[in-house]
């Protein structure tokens, strides 16, 4: 009996081990959609990036929403600063905050700005200065569907209130015809998906209910998903795949992402016809944020109920976050450059063909003044 | 071997007699490859201890940081907020997600790997049990976040007939209610589970009973018993405290089951009783989704959860072992 037993516990931690081999090889999900080969396969070195003494490795970290913007970016800047090694890490805005406030990244991306107690703890890597927000790239959040036969699809920001709050459940609902008189509307569930991980992309579209349907969408807002009800699924790229496969589907995701497979809708605002979600259309929304960060600090405040014509009012503006004064001496050259080239014309155009909207002159004119000042 | 009982003997300069070396070796060890064996082995056992305090410390400290800011109680609120104003979060959703999707997974995986061991060990010509045995191996060292992708990208799109089928029939429960959502609901991340947990239980309990004494078989089928019968009360009897522990090891692997569970679950913090409506959330799951966006709060607070998870696993181990040494006495089979 003695070898029976042996062998058993052999075929236990045989077993133990494939469990634990199993469990090791999870991995993490990525937002990745390959949109960042705007670029082109080959960047020819270019001639206005001003490289000035920049050197060494660059280390960035932060919002997976902004990182196809970077990836171009840099493939641009470090075909003409061959010198330089930027590595921007597309973990997430709050991971991106604590490395930055940890003292570990040269520049944090985020989906929102800086929280207070964010900017308290900044000032422990800051000598001297704080965390400031620079907002550097735009883009319209888009609503996607997949309802068979209807191509072009109207809504106002009550009506989404309600499909995304499970307070309409038909695609045949009168709140829906009424929007679209002309549309064969089938009589078929309606299946919101929203974001089962915390995400700038939800925050910002809570927002724009909060501010824009404020009687039919109750809850605080956040990262987090707060409604009952719908399905859910992982990362922009986990909701655009549960919107194809399903019949009926509706979410919402950053407009990269909304393609093959499902249309996005229109949003009736205040204006006479109806806005379509395109980076254009962003960045005219976009034009009329105001900042509100004081100091150096550009944090901006969207307006999410533009009544101009052909402005889009579900957007999202991500920042690049450094220190206004206390950078580390070794990365700050590098720092500034980089900024100063994403910032600039040349850096700004490349944003349209990577599905993103560029900041407009307004903003864009004090982030430049901002980053010449960084020390 | 102790150290001390060899310390008066002094270490010979020449070699001794094969006499007093055979005595020497048989008492204990002096040279120094013995003792810094002895002293590395000793470390590692030390050290292994050392770390799992450091983390059992770390894990409880941060938990109760969390738990001490949390303005809800933990373990009977259905939210997940930890970053709100106040912060109110709770696991009974996750507590509950939790253990639905593993008992789902349990009771599929089990039966059919039992099935599978016995047709690989006892029905399966030897041809072909050889072969199945290598593929059920194989699923094994499938990744789990394979196992995901196809859930969400296979498994979910074609699971639409099965939830209308058990609507139809078994609606009235309530348990098997369907409002016709996408089918991203506990009982396909149950489906998922028992794929993924399959080959570990199929192959601990292939190996049980590939133990069976050859004279109790043959002791049935000299009584005239037929192949089934042999099976039934001589093999089955036999094997019991080694599948138990075999299901124990794929329960240990569902409960902590991470990317899978969070590709495929439509997760929310309420609890559905349907388990065809998507809705609910497992600890694992939760922690992989919120924690890439996580504050400092919203970190302490998945640590929280990761310490329920650990209790649980924790005592679910220990029932098996309990099972497991009171069938032993009973069944006879390990004199």
């Amino acid at each position: 009996m003695k070898l029976q037993r042996k062998n058993r516990l052999r075929a236990l931690s045989l077993g133990a081990v494939a469990v634990t081999g199993a469990l090791t090889l999870t991995a993490c999900g990525s937002d990745d959609t390959g949109g960042g080969s705007a670029g082109g396969s080959s960047a020819p070195a270019n001639s206005k990036i001003d490289c000035g003494d920049a050197k060494g490795q660059l280390l960035a970290d932060g919002s997976s929403a902004q990182k196809n913007a970077i990836d171009a970016w840099v493939k641009q800047y470090t075909a003409s600063c061959k010198s330089v090694q930027i590595n921007y890490k597309g973990s997430g805005s709050g991971a991106g905050i604590t490395a930055f406030t940890q003292g570990q990244v040269a520049f944090a991306g985020s989906d929102s700005a800086l929280k207070p107690e964010e900017v308290t703890a900044s000032k422990e890597v800051c000598k001297g200065g704080q965390g400031i927000d620079l907002p550097m790239v735009g883009g319209p959040i888009a609503v996607g569907y997949n309802v068979p036969g209807v191509d072009s699809l109207v809504l106002d920001a009550k009506t989404l209130a309600l499909i995304f709050d499970s307070k309409i459940t038909n695609w045949n609902d009168k709140a829906i015809k009424a929007l679209n008189p002309d549309a064969k509307l089938p009589d078929l569930k309606i299946q919101p998906y929203h974001r089962s991980d915390e995400s700038g992309t939800t925050d910002n579209f809570t927002k724009y209910l909060i501010a824009a349907a404020p009687d039919n969408w109750k809850y605080e807002g956040g990262k987090a998903w707060q409604a009952k009800g719908g399905q859910s699924a992982q990362g922009s790229s986990g909701v655009a795949q549960g919107v194809k496969e399903t019949k009926g589907a509706i979410s919402y995701m950053e407009l990269s992402y909304a393609k093959d497979g499902m249309s996005t809708v229109d949003i009736k605002t205040g204006a006479t016809e109806p806005v379509k979600a395109t980076v254009e259309n962003a960045t005219k929304a976009i034009s009329e944020a105001q900042v509100v960060g004081t100091g150096k600090d550009l944090a901006l405040k969207l307006n999410y109920t533009p009544t101009a014509e052909g402005a889009y009012p579900i957007t999202l503006v991500t920042y690049e976050i450094v220190c206004d004064k206390g950078n580390k001496a070794d990365t700050l050259p590098a720092t500034k450059s980089f900024l100063t080239y994403i910032a600039s014309e040349d850096g700004q155009g490349l944003l349209a063909d990577a599905g993103y909207a560029p900041m407009p002159e307004e903003i864009i004119t004090k982030v430049r003044s901002t980053i010449s000042g960084l020390s | 071997m102790d150290i001390s009982t060899t310390k008066d003997t002094p270490l010979p300069s020449t070699p001794p007699p094969p006499a007093a070396e055979e005595k020497r070796a048989a008492r204990g060890a002096t040279r120094p490859g013995d003792r810094i064996f002895l002293g590395l082995s000793r470390g590692s056992g030390i050290f292994l201890l050392a770390i799992m305090a450091a983390i059992a410390v770390f894990l409880s400290y941060r938990a109760v940081l969390a738990i001490g800011k949390d303005e809800g109680n933990f373990f009977t609120t259905f939210e997940w907020n930890p970053t709100g104003n106040p912060p109110v979060f709770g696991i009974a959703v996750l507590a509950f997600g939790t253990i639905v999707s593993s008992i789902i997974a349990m009771a599929i995986a089990v039966p059919v790997a039992v099935g599978i061991a016995l047709f690989i060990t006892h029905y399966a010509p030897r041809k072909l049990g050889g072969p199945i045995a290598y593929v059920v191996d194989l699923l094994a060292a499938v990744p789990s976040i394979v196992y995901g992708l196809w859930g969400a990208l296979v498994l979910v799109p074609q699971l639409d007939g099965l939830y209308g089928w058990l609507n139809d029939y078994l609606g009235w429960t309530g348990i098997f209610e369907w409002q016709g959502g996408a089918p991203r609901s506990m009982l396909t991340v149950g489906i998922l589970l028992a794929i993924m947990i399959l080959p570990i239980i199929t192959n601990v309990s292939r190996e049980v009973f590939r133990q069976v004494p050859q004279m109790h078989e043959e002791a049935a089928l000299a009584l005239g018993a037929t192949r089934w019968e042999v099976i039934r009360m001589a093999v089955l009897p036999f094997g019991r405290s080694g599948v138990i522990s075999a299901s124990m090891l794929g329960l240990g692997r569902a409960l902590g089951e991470t990317m899978a569970v969070a590709m495929v679950l439509s997760s929310s913090f309420e609890i559905n009783l349907s388990l065809l409506d998507p809705g609910g959330g497992t600890f694992a799951q939760n922690i992989a989704s919120k924690f890439s966006e996580a504050t400092e709060m919203g970190r302490d607070a998945l640590i929280a959860s990761g310490l329920v998870l650990f209790v649980i696993t924790l005592l679910v181990n220990g029932a098996a072992r309990l099972i497991i040494a009171r069938r032993k006495e009973f069944s006879g089979a390990n004199a």
